[in-house]
């Protein structure tokens, strides 16, 4: 006899207090990718949703683009661009009102811009002048995590303390496949499940971490799945379909702000560039899969579904288009600007009163730049001719 | 003059009722953890409290420190002051990622904009008896970690001072709680509790003139044990307790070293890349002309926490630290 066969045939009686807490069935995601674009249900979506929508994506588009340009002009450390994922972002992103919070991921620079956060802004930390650009109180955006999945719990948290506050506030946190495996992740939703705490889990599977696939990074039948097992509801959604995305992330804020507790959406998207500038995908990818994945690109589905419904036009295309371009033209122009970060900063936020070593440290830090600033006089040495030298 | 009611408490008492003032003066004060609501923590400090202002403000959570620091992070930046225990020492590891990645540099991150103030409770150190896993020092990783304040109380009257300061604190902080202290008692009146200085700084615990003993927390104690031991071979040990390693008094540990000229540092954590290393270089770089010998360190071994029935030979006691004192009578050449 096997050993499976043996474990087939033991088979005890529940003990006395066994019962399932919940019928997982309701929770279970749909068999496949839910769709709006190209389907029936296209016809009951708000054009002017889809309009706006559309102008987001161009300039999500365009903005990947032009960040992507800035790492070969040295403007940039580094851009994780997101050209093919714009309508998981922008999808997700409008579906919240003003007073929710987005807890976005490094790759999530579109969902942070959708928000109102100045394009230049959204660059900060790539850039290298600060970690973070922006007031994340201002527009309600956590500053952009670079570890995997630890900002999903802040999000939990955020939510939770909201609603013990008596505010109907909705957290939106999002990661990618990879993210998936991380114990923050696993930690984050059984929180928010037990918690019944108004958060939606985005996780944008783009089909790899890095190099690695979802295949070697989950045996579940999709990452919507493993929702089931927190107690939450899991949802699929085809992530290059941005009616979809923003109808089944609606549904899920909805829900969430009625005291619903959280969901968790997969959006089945794909990474069109390379994870970072300086990733090489054709090492662990074949050509014919990223062809198949522009043949779905989302920015052409929302343009086919618009024109084919009379919402857009030739001229209408070449509007969002140029407001694209103006974007691009402006974050161009601002990015080559030097930024002058100012040495002395560096002291000014590790606490809210500076510890007595910190302050010796500043008054050194001052000095040097004093000294750089006034040099000796020794020969060839002119002021400011040192590289970094503060103005 | 009015007598007030002095009676005996213990380090863990004071410790609640830092919280439960904590709680009934700002509303925004929220104490979660494993086990602090129901049952009030498995060492009962949090006891009482889920009682008097409900489970909403005292939350028995799941298991999974990374996701109660990682939620009180979210909690902070809606506007509560979250007050996190996590059981033991060892079991706040999970909880290093939050805490060195988020929480600490938080304040930073957004040039001030978004502070945290949460307040990490850790018992640690050993003496207990505990198994593997429940006796760790781990204040050198926190103590590295830019961003933090470390404190470590070791008397009752400090439990409560000390722990309404970092309550109050618009920084984190990572709250040391000495746990084979949590039931040493002291005079104290809980209702009148003692004002104590801001958090950085150190205190003499007993005056002297041979010798300063430099320590903290669980190591208190025997330090001052070791210093009445020390008159009958003719020592005056001056005991310093530092209270807070971030941020460090140098002025106050200085300035008892210049007064005596020869330094101890004590505590339980490993020598090797201890507190006690820093402590010692701080004290050679400002007080270099003033020493009369090196400055010396009695520290736990550096050998991970051992089980229970050999800790008594691991951990600092009276007689290394009077072998210490001894070495003092250092002769230069020697």
């Amino acid at each position: 006899m096997t050993v499976l066969e043996q474990r087939g045939a033991y088979r005890p009686s529940p003990p006395p207090a066994w019962q399932p807490r919940t019928d997982p069935a309701p929770l279970l995601p749909d068999a496949e990718p839910y769709r709006v674009l190209g389907t029936e249900s296209a016809a009951g979506t708000d054009p002017g949703l889809l309009l706006r929508l559309y102008a987001q994506l161009v300039r999500g588009r365009r903005y990947n683009t032009q960040a992507t340009a800035l790492t070969k002009q040295g403007r940039l450390a580094v851009y994780p661009s997101s050209t093919g994922q714009e309508a998981c972002q922008i999808g997700a992103a409008l579906a919240l009102e003003e007073r929710d919070w987005l807890f976005p991921s490094y790759r999530d620079t579109l969902a942070v811009i959708a928000r109102g956060v100045d394009p230049v802004e959204a660059l900060t930390l790539l850039r290298g002048d600060w970690h973070s650009g922006y007031d994340p109180c201002a527009h309600r955006v956590a500053p952009l995590s670079t570890p995997l999945a630890t900002q999903l719990p802040h999000a939990v948290g955020l939510a939770h303390a909201a609603r013990l506050k008596g505010d109907d506030v909705v957290a939106l946190a999002m990661v990618g496949d990879g993210g998936t495996s991380e114990g923050d992740f696993h930690e984050a939703l059984n929180f928010a499940a037990v918690w019944q705490a108004p958060v939606v889990f985005l996780v944008q599977n783009n089909g790899f971490a890095i190099s690695v696939p979802l295949a070697k990074q989950t045996a579940a039948p999709s990452l919507a799945h493993k929702a089931v097992g927190y107690g939450m509801p899991g949802r699929l959604v085809d992530g290059n379909d941005a009616a979809a995305v923003h109808q089944v992330l609606g549904e899920a804020v909805r829900h969430a702000r009625a005291g619903g507790g959280p969901t968790l959406v997969e959006a089945v998207t794909y990474r069109l560039d390379a994870h970072t500038n300086a990733d090489d995908a054709t090492r662990y990818r074949e050509d014919a899969e990223v062809a198949a994945w522009r043949a779905h690109d989302p920015v052409e589905l929302l343009e086919r579904e618009l024109t084919a419904r009379g919402l857009l036009d030739e001229a209408g295309i070449e509007a969002a288009r140029k407001d694209a371009e103006t974007m691009a033209a402006s974050l161009r122009e601002r990015m080559n600007r030097d930024p002058e970060p100012d040495p002395m900063a560096l002291f000014d936020h590790v606490y809210a009163e500076n510890t007595a070593q910190l302050r010796e440290q500043r008054a050194l830090l001052r000095a040097e730049l004093e000294a750089e600033r006034e040099p000796s006089g020794g020969p060839g040495e002119e002021p400011g001719a040192r590289e970094g030298g503060a103005r | 003059m009015t007598t007030v009611t002095v009676k005996p408490a213990t380090l863990a008492q004071a410790l609640t009722r830092a919280m439960r003032d904590a709680m009934a003066d700002d509303p925004a004060v929220h104490v979660l953890g494993e086990d602090v609501g129901t049952l009030g923590g498995v060492f009962r400090v949090t006891d009482g409290l889920a009682k008097e202002f409900g489970q909403d403000r005292c939350t028995d959570t799941p298991l999974a420190e990374a996701g109660i620091l990682g939620t009180a992070v979210g909690m902070a930046m809606y506007g509560l002051r979250p007050v996190v225990e996590m059981q033991f020492d060892a079991f706040a590891y999970p909880a290093f990622e939050q805490l060195v990645s988020h929480v600490s540099r938080m304040r930073n991150r957004t040039r001030g904009r978004m502070p945290l103030p949460i307040t990490v409770r850790i018992p640690y150190g050993g003496g207990i008896g505990g198994v593997e896993h429940h006796s760790d020092s781990s204040e050198a990783y926190y103590m590295a970690t830019p961003g933090l304040h470390v404190v470590t109380p070791a008397t009752v009257a400090d439990a409560y001072g000390l722990l309404r300061r970092s309550i109050a604190s618009d920084d984190p902080v990572v709250f040391l709680e000495p746990k084979r202290l949590y039931w040493s008692k002291d005079a104290w009146n809980p209702e009148q509790p003692t004002e104590v200085a801001p958090l950085g700084r150190a205190v003499v615990r007993r005056p002297g003139t041979s010798a300063t003993l430099i320590t903290y927390g669980p190591s208190l104690p025997v330090c001052l044990e070791a210093a009445e031991a020390a008159r009958a071979e003719g020592w005056d040990l001056e005991v310093v307790d530092l209270r807070s390693l971030v941020p460090f008094d140098d002025e106050t540990v200085c300035a008892a070293v210049r007064r005596t000229g020869r330094a101890v540092v004590v505590h339980e954590s490993t020598g090797f890349g201890g507190p006690g290393g820093e402590i010692a270089a701080r004290i050679t770089e400002r007080c270099f002309h003033h020493l009369e010998a090196p400055v010396l360190r009695v520290a736990g071994f550096d050998i991970p926490y051992p089980p229970p029935m050999l800790e008594r030979h691991h951990l600092p006691g009276v007689d290394r630290i009077l072998d210490a004192v001894a070495r003092l009578q250092w002769e230069a050449g020697s």
